[in-house]
C-alpha cells in the first residue's frame, strides 16, 4: 500500500484479525459490509470440547464471540487508533454447538463518550436458533 | 450403575487422580495448553502458560480475553462437577468475566475457582485469574452451570 493511501477501517479491521495470533488460532474470518459485519469461524477439530457428543469448546465461541464484539466497535468507532478493551462480558450458553462453522454479528445498543454496549449473537445451521449470545462493555475512549 | 446408593469414593477424588486427562483429555483444552494443578471438593486450581498464539494484542504481546474465558469456565466446570456426590456432567448456562487489569506479557495466568453454592438442578460458581495472588487480580468470573444426569463413576477417568 503506498504511504499516501489510508487504509480504510474495513481494511483496519481485516488487518487486525490478520495479524492477531489468537484470532488466526481459532480461524476466524470477518466479512465487512459497509458498517456491518458478519464473522465466521469454520470448524477445525481443535475447537472440540466434548469428544463424546463433538461439541464445540464453549470456551472457543465466547472467545470468537468477543472478538466479533471487538471488531464492531472498531469498525465504527472511528476516533480509535486501536481495538477497544473489553471491561466485562456475560455469556449465556443457548444452545450446544455442532462440529460445524459458527457464524457471529454484534449490534452496538449504546455507544457512550468512554464505553459502549455491545451485544453478539452466534449460530451455525439457522440465525433464529443461536447457539450463544454474549453481552459485552468496551472502553472506547477517555481514561 | 446407580444401585450403588452410598458411594465410597466421591466424583473428586477420581478427577484429583486424574488431573492431567481433566484438560489433556479435550482438544481445546490441549491447544490452550492449561493444566490443572489440585482439585478438592468445589475447589479447583490451574495455570494458563503464556504462548504466542494465544496473543490477542500483537503490539504488547499480551493474551487474549478469550483464553482466560476458556481457562475460568473450564476451571470453573470443574469446580462445580468436583461439588457433587455422583458423578455428573455440567453444562455452562451462562458465565460472566470482569476485566480488572490486563495480563503481563510473557507471563503464565494462575486461576482458582470455587462452587459456592448448588441447588438440586444448578452450581454457582466464582473464579479468579491473577499471576501472583488474589489481592491482584486480572480477571474474576461468575458462572452457573446446569447439573446434568448422573452417569457412572469409571466414566470420570476416560474422555
Amino acid at each position: 500500500m503506498s504511504e499516501d493511501i489510508l487504509p480504510t477501517r474495513a481494511e483496519q479491521v481485516q488487518a487486525f484479525l490478520g495479524r492477531t495470533p489468537f484470532a488466526q488460532e481459532i480461524g476466524m474470518r470477518c466479512e465487512v459490509m459497509g458498517d456491518e459485519m458478519t464473522a465466521i469461524m469454520p470448524f477445525q477439530q481443535k475447537l472440540i470440547g466434548n469428544f463424546t457428543i463433538q461439541a464445540l469448546h464453549g470456551g472457543a465461541i465466547a472467545a470468537f464471540l468477543e472478538l466479533t464484539a471487538m471488531a464492531q466497535v472498531y469498525l465504527v468507532t472511528e476516533h480509535l487508533e486501536r481495538p477497544p478493551r473489553p471491561i466485562n462480558l456475560t455469556i449465556d450458553y443457548l444452545r450446544q454447538g455442532h462440529a460445524k462453522d459458527t457464524y457471529a454479528r454484534a449490534t452496538i445498543t449504546k455507544m457512550g463518550r468512554r464505553m459502549c454496549s455491545v451485544r453478539a449473537e452466534a449460530w451455525q445451521d439457522q440465525r433464529s436458533k443461536p447457539v450463544t449470545s454474549l453481552l459485552a462493555h468496551f472502553k472506547v475512549g477517555g481514561d | 450403575m446407580e444401585d450403588d446408593a452410598t458411594p465410597t469414593v466421591e466424583p473428586w477424588q477420581v478427577m484429583g487422580e486424574n488431573l492431567d486427562i481433566m484438560t489433556g483429555g479435550i482438544p481445546w483444552g490441549r491447544r490452550m495448553s492449561f493444566r490443572v494443578t489440585k482439585l478438592e471438593k468445589g475447589r479447583v486450581w490451574g495455570v494458563q502458560p503464556w504462548k504466542e498464539r494465544l496473543v490477542g494484542d500483537p503490539d504488547t504481546g499480551v493474551i487474549h480475553g478469550g483464553v482466560l474465558t476458556s481457562f475460568l469456565d473450564n476451571l470453573s466446570g470443574m469446580a462445580a462437577s468436583s461439588s457433587l456426590d455422583k458423578a455428573r456432567f455440567v453444562s455452562t448456562l451462562d458465565l460472566r468475566i470482569d476485566y480488572m487489569r490486563p495480563a503481563e506479557p510473557h507471563r503464565e495466568i494462575l486461576g482458582e475457582a470455587e462452587c459456592y453454592h448448588i441447588t438440586r438442578n444448578v452450581c454457582f460458581t466464582h473464579a479468579w485469574a491473577y499471576h501472583e495472588s488474589r489481592d491482584k487480580v486480572i480477571a474474576t468470573a461468575a458462572g452457573a452451570f446446569a447439573i446434568n444426569k448422573p452417569r457412572p463413576i469409571e466414566s470420570l477417568r476416560e474422555f
